[in-house]
């Protein structure tokens, strides 16, 4: 039998300080669904998502009665459609990317993540395929999410990659004008994207993986903000230690749900990423919890040392919890779903240069940063450059995810809806990178590619 | 194997708490395995180990039973599969 104290807590970690499963996410391979001709493609598209995936959020509802758990989002993550893209036409690449919008409304899922590229190295037919017809893919569909892995410790920067996706960017934003460029919060670029990260708009099913596998994100920014304030004189290091416990229990629930999910589906249970992720819900901010270990507001100096402690005592606490830890694992810093983020910028505490510098002890990188709509397409390869760069150069993962709101200007708010929240737009430096970023090519991988 | 479920009711104290949720849970063939209860400052907490193995009721079913009862009582009940717990409190 448990304690009243081990019970409450539970219920109160669900009820008050909103835990929650953040996201389970079905991944498909759809390697074995090219055929010659891409009406067939897409028929064989749609017949190996929907064997498995017409139960998912069937599923999802089901352990969310039986735990009482809300699991927020039942996602689909499909192979980067750059590998099936190859012996296509643009025009045909496109009708990949209805077929996947069309069975995520089928199945009821809110994201398809895929319609992806790597080119960290360079381009095939099948990348730039995708990369051309990204923009139309995004403006015309609702749930179709695109990343880009430009980079890699052991290949270097694809900075013809950067360049190819700051325009993509931009025109997506253009495409979308009507919704404030809604449609870049559905890009990511990455470096050292991971195979299997369960988190949008940067999923995808890796080449490495099974036909079909269930990840888990787990996330509890209220959680783990509560634990830091019910001890507000303790030191760093007993600090340290009640979020590590915390981030052990909110890792075993995330690992319980998905494996009953993966076995409920008749998959392999994959991975639990072990993220804070926020929403834009009063209490559930990552930015709140930095707040809550004694800075006036996030980006107040000695933020990224907070960060850094929070990013390691979740891990620590996550990898002790379960053996099958992935993804991006870490603590999520996006801007426009983080209330207290939108906060910190308005009140000028937080700008894009301190959050890059956050983003080299935690995942993800720029988040959901809304820009003016007038920002060229030099300064934003140039943003994207650098945070990339702190991803491959400390063998980690780093994105951005970057909106150029037209005809909007610093200071003023952009509203995107329901979990992608809403902020004012963020000042970029003015000087420009053009010459740099124009020169192309790739920067060689660091010393450190050569591990053995 | 015996699936077993933790079920808390929270609120104010009152007669006939325990009476009308045992009534409930035999009603759905529940077989109460542990009750331990206290009332502490007037306000009445309640956990129950049960067995849900033979419920006649879906899960689902059993959960709006209880939390309708709840309701009439004023009080909050809460059921949750014994699993959650066990992953969060025990190694």
């Amino acid at each position: 039998m448990f304690n009243f104290g081990e019970i409450l807590e539970t219920l109160k970690m669900i009820q008050e300080e909103n835990l929650d499963i953040r996201t389970i996410t079905l991944g498909v391979s759809l390697l074995d669904c090219v055929d010659s001709s891409i009406a067939k493609t897409c028929e064989n598209i749609k017949q190996k998502i929907r064997e498995k995936g017409q139960y998912l959020v069937e599923t999802a509802k089901k352990l969310e009665i039986k735990y009482g758990i809300p699991i927020v989002n039942a996602r689909v993550a499909v192979t980067p459609v750059s590998l099936l893209a190859g012996g296509f036409t643009e025009t045909e690449t496109v009708k990949i990317g209805y077929a996947l919008e069309e069975i995520a409304q089928e199945i009821g899922v809110n994201f398809i993540g895929g319609f992806s590229a790597l080119v960290h190295k360079g381009f095939t037919k099948g990348d730039i395929n995708v990369l051309n017809t990204i923009p139309r893919v995004l403006a015309e569909t609702e749930r179709v999410c695109a990343s880009i892995n430009v980079a890699t410790t052991r290949a270097g920067i694809n900075m013809d990659g950067i360049n190819f996706s700051a325009r993509i960017i931009k025109e997506t934003a253009e495409r979308t004008r009507d919704k404030d460029g809604l449609g870049c919060a559905k890009i990511v670029v990455f470096a050292n994207a991971p195979e299997d990260n369960p988190f949008m708009a940067g999923a995808f099913h890796g080449v490495g993986e099974a036909d079909y596998v269930v990840n888990v994100g787990v996330s509890g920014p209220g959680v783990v903000k509560r634990v830091v304030e019910k001890i507000p004189g303790a030191d760093l290091e007993e600090l340290a230690n009640e979020i590590k416990k915390t981030a052990f229990k909110i890792t075993r629930v995330g690992e319980l749900i998905g494996k009953e999910a993966a076995k409920m589906l008749g998959v392999k249970f994959g991975i639990v990423d072990l993220s804070l992720a926020p929403t834009p819900a009063m209490g559930d901010s990552v930015a709140e919890i930095i707040e809550a270990m004694g800075l006036e507001y996030c980006g107040a100096p000695g933020t990224t040392a907070a960060l850094m402690m929070l990013t390691d005592a979740v891990k620590k606490g996550g990898a002790m919890a379960s053996s099958m830890v992935g993804g991006l694992s870490g603590a999520f810093i996006p801007v426009s779903e983080d209330m207290g983020m939108v906060r910190a910028v308005e009140v000028g505490a937080l700008n894009i240069e301190k959050l890059e510098a956050m983003t080299a002890v935690c995942s993800v990188g720029l988040d959901m940063i809304a820009i003016p709509g007038e920002t060229p397409v030099s300064t934003i390869a140039g943003i994207i450059a650098d945070e990339i760069s702190i991803g491959v150069i400390n063998g980690k993962t780093t994105a951005v995810r970057i909106i150029p709101v037209p005809g909007k200007k610093a200071g003023e708010y952009v509203e995107f809806g329901g979990l992608l929240g809403r902020t004012v737009i963020m000042d970029v430096n003015r000087f420009s990178s053009e010459k740099f970023v124009m020169r192309g090519g790739r920067i060689p991988a660091p010393i450190q590619s050569l591990r053995n | 194997m015996q699936e077993k479920a933790l079920i808390t009711v929270i609120g104010e104290d009152r007669v006939g708490i325990i009476a009308k949720v045992a009534t409930l849970l035999a009603e759905a063939n529940v077989n109460i395995l542990d009750i331990s209860q206290t009332i502490t400052g007037g306000l009445f907490t309640m956990i129950m180990m049960v067995d849900i193995t033979h419920c006649n009721l879906e899960f689902e079913a059993l959960k709006k039973s209880l939390s309708d009862l709840g309701a009439q009582l004023n009080l909050k009940i809460e059921i949750q599969h014994e699993n959650i717990f066990r992953a969060m409190h025990r190694i």
